[in-house]
């Protein structure tokens, strides 16, 4: 029932699925080779041989990596949808850049109490207190000056961002050199990625899942009306710490096979891209991870096929596919969806005031003064120039009209092309219309104080909206106004075609 | 101006200081409000009227003064109020229904993690039908009217269940409809012995909609029954000698005189 908690079922699922093997395949391997990263030496094309590895999955350290990486995916476009609700995108893109001089400080740490591997959970770790403390930083400014959000935001990324590249000067001049993985944090490297790297991904990425699912309804509240929660006591700074936890969290698991330079599109695209195809908070998110899922999967095994191409980037591309797609082809906001509604309402707009203008002229122009059976009231060809002067069109526009007429099969016109018939169905449509359009007309001004919002002009019938007790009223109303002769005979009532006449006299 | 009473008022405010980083909003505001009255709090634009209840219900910080609703700090009573914010306040282009906004109301009830059961949607979807949008539960909420958007804030107050109403100019650039759907909902309040504060704007209506009124520009300029204060002497204290102003107060008294003299 709720999403998120689907997910965090999907996520056990996924790594029950990939993770649960671990004691027997790193009993399987030779511990030294859970170091070996996933492809580091390359050539440009992947052999057969290594394709087919890839695809099926066949290297325990593949499967894993494959794992690790959607399953960060998932978590981006999971914590992302949140973020963009509350607001706050671009506080992702400063914490990534603050976490540089964490992983700096880290590695310095590690160095200096002699590890002699470089210890991913320590680096990170080192990540995570710098991006927090980052976030801090823009909390407290945004606080406690008159500066706004983005002047805070660059502020504290240009700092932080600095001081991590200053630290990296200093750390590749160490004499050890042992610095040379640390730019993968900067750039991305998912080919650099061990089983063990990919397995605390995979963890925290389940815990991230499981933590967005048990706080959804609070974090609904939370992205749409910080006020009411706090008035309502829930504690907002909290639950708000809470939610920049998670994207600490998504942004340190992401250093490495992203980069933190793109690590802010794993959170905000998938996200933005599912906002197009939905209205429903949890549909958005279901589909944000898994647009998110999907961008991770191509990335890395685009990174495993072709060691050289950096998976953040290409992860970013997949996703960057996904959001195009969604911008025009989204079901609820797509710019495709956006143009057919525009066409269909200009087209049945179009299509009411031919009808109308029809009518209206034959109901104008009795012929040769006797009074006319009501029935036969549109038999007669309409010229075509009469009505475009009487309704102000230029040439372009009857044309157009007229053509949209024909493919309707609503009139016909002589093959002079002066006159326009109406068929049979166009009869019938054209006092639909007329009818339709002047009780609307009656309705609004009778009504003015609650009419505006029911006006529905698409609406075939006006009873399908307004109680027909009104419309009867209405149509009591028209009828008894001089200067209106009648109100087309509703066309759906063939009984009530002939007595039109009668509502008019 | 009011002598302290004897009896415990939904809500009291006593000597209520409100600044906005120097600059004093609400300057020693008394204000009560009785139990089972509509009470509106009118004044001139900026005169701290939302200020004044947010600052009640703790969302903005208090210079000096108290804020005890029901006797108690609002920390210990809150399940008995309920606040209706202003329309403006929320960013309406949030995938949510009406029916999913109005349950919020019931998200403290429910506790941490807890989600949503079909018992919650029902009482949601029964506020919801109260205040006229029984239909439109499912409607993503950027495509309500305004009216309707206000509505949907209302019936999320409503299926709290509280004693205390605070709402923040409900009837602001509201249709007819709603208008009339809002006080309807006010005075079924009341005939419940519920208690109502309106943040209100509109003088010509205030003594046909309610029974309290507090005139405030940064103080509290007079309180009490509509009858007895909403005069054009207070009026003029409250609004300053603004000419436009004056005669619509005028107007208003004058029908407020009216009215009374037809009341039981």
């Amino acid at each position: 029932m709720n999403p998120a908690r689907l997910l965090a079922i999907l996520f056990l699922l996924i790594t029950l699925g990939v993770g649960g093997q671990t004691p027997r395949a790193l009993a399987a391997e030779p511990s030294h080779t859970s170091k070996r990263s996933l492809t580091e030496t390359g050539i440009e094309w992947p052999t057969q041989e290594k394709l087919w590895r890839t695809v099926s999955l066949a290297d325990y350290n593949t499967r894993v990596v494959f794992g690790g990486v959607t399953a960060l995916g998932a978590a981006g476009g999971l914590v992302g949808t949140f973020l963009l609700l509350r607001k706050r995108s671009l506080l992702s893109d400063t914490v990534s850049h603050c976490t540089l001089p964490g992983i700096a400080i880290a590695f310095l740490v590690s160095e200096a109490l002699g590890f002699k591997d470089r210890s991913l959970p320590l680096l990170l770790l080192g990540a995570a207190v710098t991006g927090i403390l980052g976030m801090a930083s823009v909390a407290a400014i945004r606080a406690r000056s008159h500066l706004k959000d983005d002047a805070a935001l660059a502020i504290v990324l240009s700092v932080f961002f600095g001081l991590g590249i200053a630290l990296m000067v200093v750390i590749q001049q160490l004499p050890t050199g042992n610095a040379a993985g640390l730019s993968h944090f900067i750039y991305g490297k998912a080919a650099s990625m061990t089983a063990g790297d990919a397995q605390l991904i995979l963890y925290a990425s389940l815990a991230i899942a499981f933590a967005c699912g048990a706080l959804f309804k609070e974090f609904k509240m939370l992205c749409f009306d910080t006020a009411f929660a706090h008035a309502q006591g829930w504690p907002v700074l909290t639950l708000d710490l809470a939610l920049m936890g998670l994207v600490v969290a998504v942004t340190v698991i992401g250093l490495q096979a992203v980069g933190l330079l793109l690590v802010v599109a794993l959170l905000i695209i998938p996200a933005a891209a599912a906002r197009f195809w939905s209205h429903r908070l949890g549909i958005t998110l279901l589909l944000a991870t898994g647009i998110g899922a999907v961008s991770g999967l191509v990335g890395v095994i685009a990174s495993a096929l072709f060691p050289r191409l950096p998976a953040g980037a290409v992860i970013v591309l997949a996703a960057v596919f996904c959001f195009a797609v969604s911008f025009v082809f989204g079901a609820e906001r797509g710019l495709f969806r956006h143009w057919l509604e525009q066409r269909r309402v200009g087209r049945s707009v179009a299509r009411q005031h031919l009808l109308r203008a029809l009518y209206e002229w034959c109901e104008r122009s009795p012929r040769s003064g006797k009074v006319e059976p009501p029935a036969q009231l549109l038999d007669r060809p309409v010229p075509l120039e009469a009505l475009r002067t009487d309704n102000h069109w230029p040439e372009s526009r009857l044309r157009s009209l007229l053509r949209l007429g024909r493919s309707e099969g609503l009139l016909s016109t002589d093959p002079a092309g002066n006159h326009a018939h109406l068929t049979a169905r166009g009869k019938i449509e054209a006092r639909r219309a007329t009818r339709n359009h002047r009780l609307w007309e009656t309705y609004l001004l009778r009504y003015a104080d609650v009419a505006p919002q029911h006006i529905h002009h698409n609406a075939d019938q006006i009873e399908h909206v307004i109680d027909p007790n009104i419309v009867n009223e209405l149509e009591e109303l028209l009828a008894g106004r001089d200067d209106v002769l009648l109100v087309p005979a509703d066309p759906e009532q063939p009984q009530a075609q002939g007595t039109a006449g009668g509502l008019a006299s | 101006m009011s002598e302290p009473s004897p009896e415990v008022h939904p809500l009291e405010v006593r000597d209520l200081n409100v600044a906005y980083q120097s600059k004093v909003v609400v300057w020693d505001a008394d204000f009560d409000a009785p139990a089972g009255k509509l009470v509106a709090i009118v004044g001139p634009n900026g005169a701290g009227k939302s200020t004044l209840l947010k600052a009640s219900l703790g969302l903005l910080p208090i210079a000096s003064g108290s804020v005890l609703f029901f006797g108690q700090p609002y920390a210990k009573a809150r399940h008995r109020a309920a606040y209706v914010p202003q329309r403006e306040s929320v960013d309406w282009d949030f995938p949510v229904n009406a029916v999913e906004v109005v349950a919020m109301g019931l998200y403290r009830r429910l506790g941490w993690c807890r989600p949503v059961s079909r018992k919650e949607r029902d009482l949601a979807q029964a506020a919801l039908a109260k205040v006229g949008l029984g239909d439109h539960s499912t409607r993503q909420i950027s495509q309500l009217s305004g009216g309707q958007q206000q509505r949907v804030f209302l019936a999320r107050a409503l299926v709290q269940d509280a004693d205390l109403y605070l709402m923040d100019e409900p009837f602001a650039s509201v249709d007819a409809a709603t208008e009339r759907a809002i006080v309807e909902v006010l005075r079924e309040l009341r005939s419940r012995g519920k208690t109502v504060v309106c943040v209100h704007h509109d003088l010509p209506t205030v003594p046909e909609y309610f029974d309290h009124v507090a005139l405030l520009n940064m103080r509290v300029v007079a309180q009490g029954p509509v009858e007895t204060t909403f005069t054009a002497e207070n009026l003029r204290k409250t609004y300053g000698a603004r000419l436009t102003l004056l005669e619509e107060a005028a107007a208003a008294v004058e029908r407020a005189r009216v009215m009374t003299r037809h009341r039981p």
